[in-house]
């Protein structure tokens, strides 16, 4: 192993550096596709065709006071903005972009960042609690129910890729299905019949689990102001936001690793880095379709959703592939 | 476990691999001593659950300190990332004032009491940890999930079987109590 002093600070370096491109554009993106979907223009003022608009943003948002209202927990209310990205930042430390552009391989990456988005629901109950707002301690425990009844399926649909590779280590299960899309895990019938019902399953959830449309009831406008963010100004909320974008982009990766073969080219050809991130932002951009495409749903039908649906589902789901497994 | 660590930062230097390991050693057990400190001191409940959150992660870096990483992961997952929040998700729903014990006193000998039975226990713990010839055993078992998968169906399938009986009980005692609120 490589043990030099340079390898851990270029990757920090390079992380951070994603990370924060990520954060600022993917917001670009989002104004720009929603516009786009409403017939408009989006950002065009500042830059070609609004192209510096989140340096604009982030030096607004930066240059602000950080406001702490009074009836405010101050403590609570300082530290969850904080929590809200780093899980997310730390997950970008064992996802494998490509064969050899890993940070570190570990053992129980899976596992690792299932840990690290639950801190990441910590972060919002407890943002929402600290503002000492109704709107936002409401917005917090939708939050809270829903991540919690998402992250059953997920778990449970993960449990069917683990059962399949053998591993729980996302470079195995990658390097697991290369040599073109019909070794990919979407596609494994002949490992399990349902494995594209896997692959819906998760999706939706990963969907749900960073609180995007048309699962946001944590920040439902028109009935909670802004949920848990609405007592947050400046760079509290800007971290939230990137969080929330972090999220997505983590989210992304682990669908891309999961199910589409992480780095594998579809037709076997020059496989790499390049095709991991046309795969997620393929998947970022399906995902800000679907927000500016469907309408916002109900609390009740998101959670019975989940419970009523996607959990007897996937758990059928787990008894097929297991049932795969042992007869073939 | 401590006391070679402390031996290693002692012998290296301050920049050397060990004394590294040794300073994130004693981080997770500052982590657990504040979590812990601020879970019993704390006025406001939600404020107390955040400190059984961290020390939660305390508890989990002691796992991986163990050569256990997957305990570690599932601390997080289930401790803090469960066990917690459903706390935390409880007090927000129903505590209807924050911050208002100052006329739950309880007993004038409570706090006396306490106290001593509190330095009684640390007493006779420290006494037990510095006096107890400490032996160190050989590994048994790698500690990854292959292993705890089939020692789990296996040989301690009491205890599995044990923990998915309380689970059907949780279900259905959870089950009643949200059905009796409905009539």
């Amino acid at each position: 192993m490589d043990t030099s002093i340079w390898r851990p600070i270029l990757y920090l370096i390079g992380f951070m550096a994603f990370a924060g491109l990520n954060a600022a554009y993917l917001g670009w993106c989002e104004r720009k596709g929603a516009g786009r979907i409403q017939r408009r223009t989006g950002p065009m003022e500042v830059g070609f065709q609004g192209l510096l608009q989140p340096l604009a943003d982030g030096l607004k948002l930066m240059s602000k006071q950080l406001l702490v209202p009074t009836g405010v927990d101050g403590i609570l209310f300082r530290v969850a903005p904080i929590l809200a990205m780093i899980p997310a930042l730390t997950s970008f430390a064992v996802i494998p972009f490509a064969g050899n552009i890993q940070a570190r391989s570990v053992e129980l990456s899976v596992l690792l960042l299932f840990a690290l988005a639950s801190i990441a629901m910590m972060a919002i109950l407890l943002g929402g609690w600290a503002s000492g707002n109704k709107y936002a301690v409401i917005s917090a425990a939708r939050s809270v129910s829903q991540n919690l009844a998402y992250e059953i399926p997920m778990l449970v649909t993960v449990i069917t890729v683990v059962m399949i590779t053998g591993s729980m280590n996302l470079q195995d299960i990658a390097v697991h299905q290369q040599g073109g899309f019909w070794h990919w895990n979407i596609f494994a019938l002949n490992k399990s019949i349902l494995m594209p019902i896997s692959f819906i399953i998760f999706f939706i959830c990963s969907i749900a689990e960073t609180n995007r449309a048309p699962f946001d009831m944590a920040e439902a406008e028109s009935e909670l102001v802004a949920g848990f963010m609405t007592e947050y100004g400046s760079m509290g909320f800007g971290l939230f936001m990137m969080g929330e974008y972090l999220n997505m982009v983590v989210g992304a990766c682990l669908v891309t690793i999961l199910f589409l073969g992480g780095w594998d080219c579809p037709f076997g050809l020059f496989p790499g880095v390049w095709w991991f991130l046309l795969k997620i932002y393929i998947l970022l951009f399906t995902v800000i379709w679907v927000r500016w495409t469907f309408p916002r749903t109900q609390i009740y039908k998101l959670l019975n959703l989940s419970w009523k649906i996607l959990i007897p589902f996937s758990l059928v789901n787990l008894l097929v592939t297991a049932a795969f497994i042992k007869i073939f | 476990m401590q006391a070679t660590i402390c031996q290693a930062a002692a012998n290296q230097s301050l920049f050397s691999a060990e004394s590294f390991v040794g300073i994130i050693f004693l981080i997770t057990v500052g982590l657990i001593i504040a979590g812990a400190w601020i879970a019993v001191v704390s006025r406001r409940l939600v404020r107390c659950i955040s400190g059984l959150a961290v020390c939660f992660t305390g508890v989990a870096g002691t796992y991986y300190f163990l050569l256990s990483p997957f305990l570690a992961m599932m601390q997080m997952l289930i401790y803090v990332g469960a066990v917690s929040i459903l706390i935390a998700f409880g007090i927000m729903l129903a505590t209807p004032e924050e911050g208002d014990t100052a006329g739950n006193k309880g007993s004038p000998i409570a706090g006396p009491l306490g106290f001593a039975v509190g330095a009684l226990m640390f007493a006779a713990l420290s006494v037990l940890g510095v006096k107890t010839d400490w032996q160190v055993f050989p590994r048994t078992g790698t500690g990854d999930m292959e292993a705890m998968g089939k020692a789990l169906l296996t040989s301690h399938s009491m205890v599995f079987e044990l923990i998915s009986l309380v689970l059907l009980i949780a279900i259905i005692g959870a089950l009643v109590l949200a059905r009796r609120g409905r009539n």
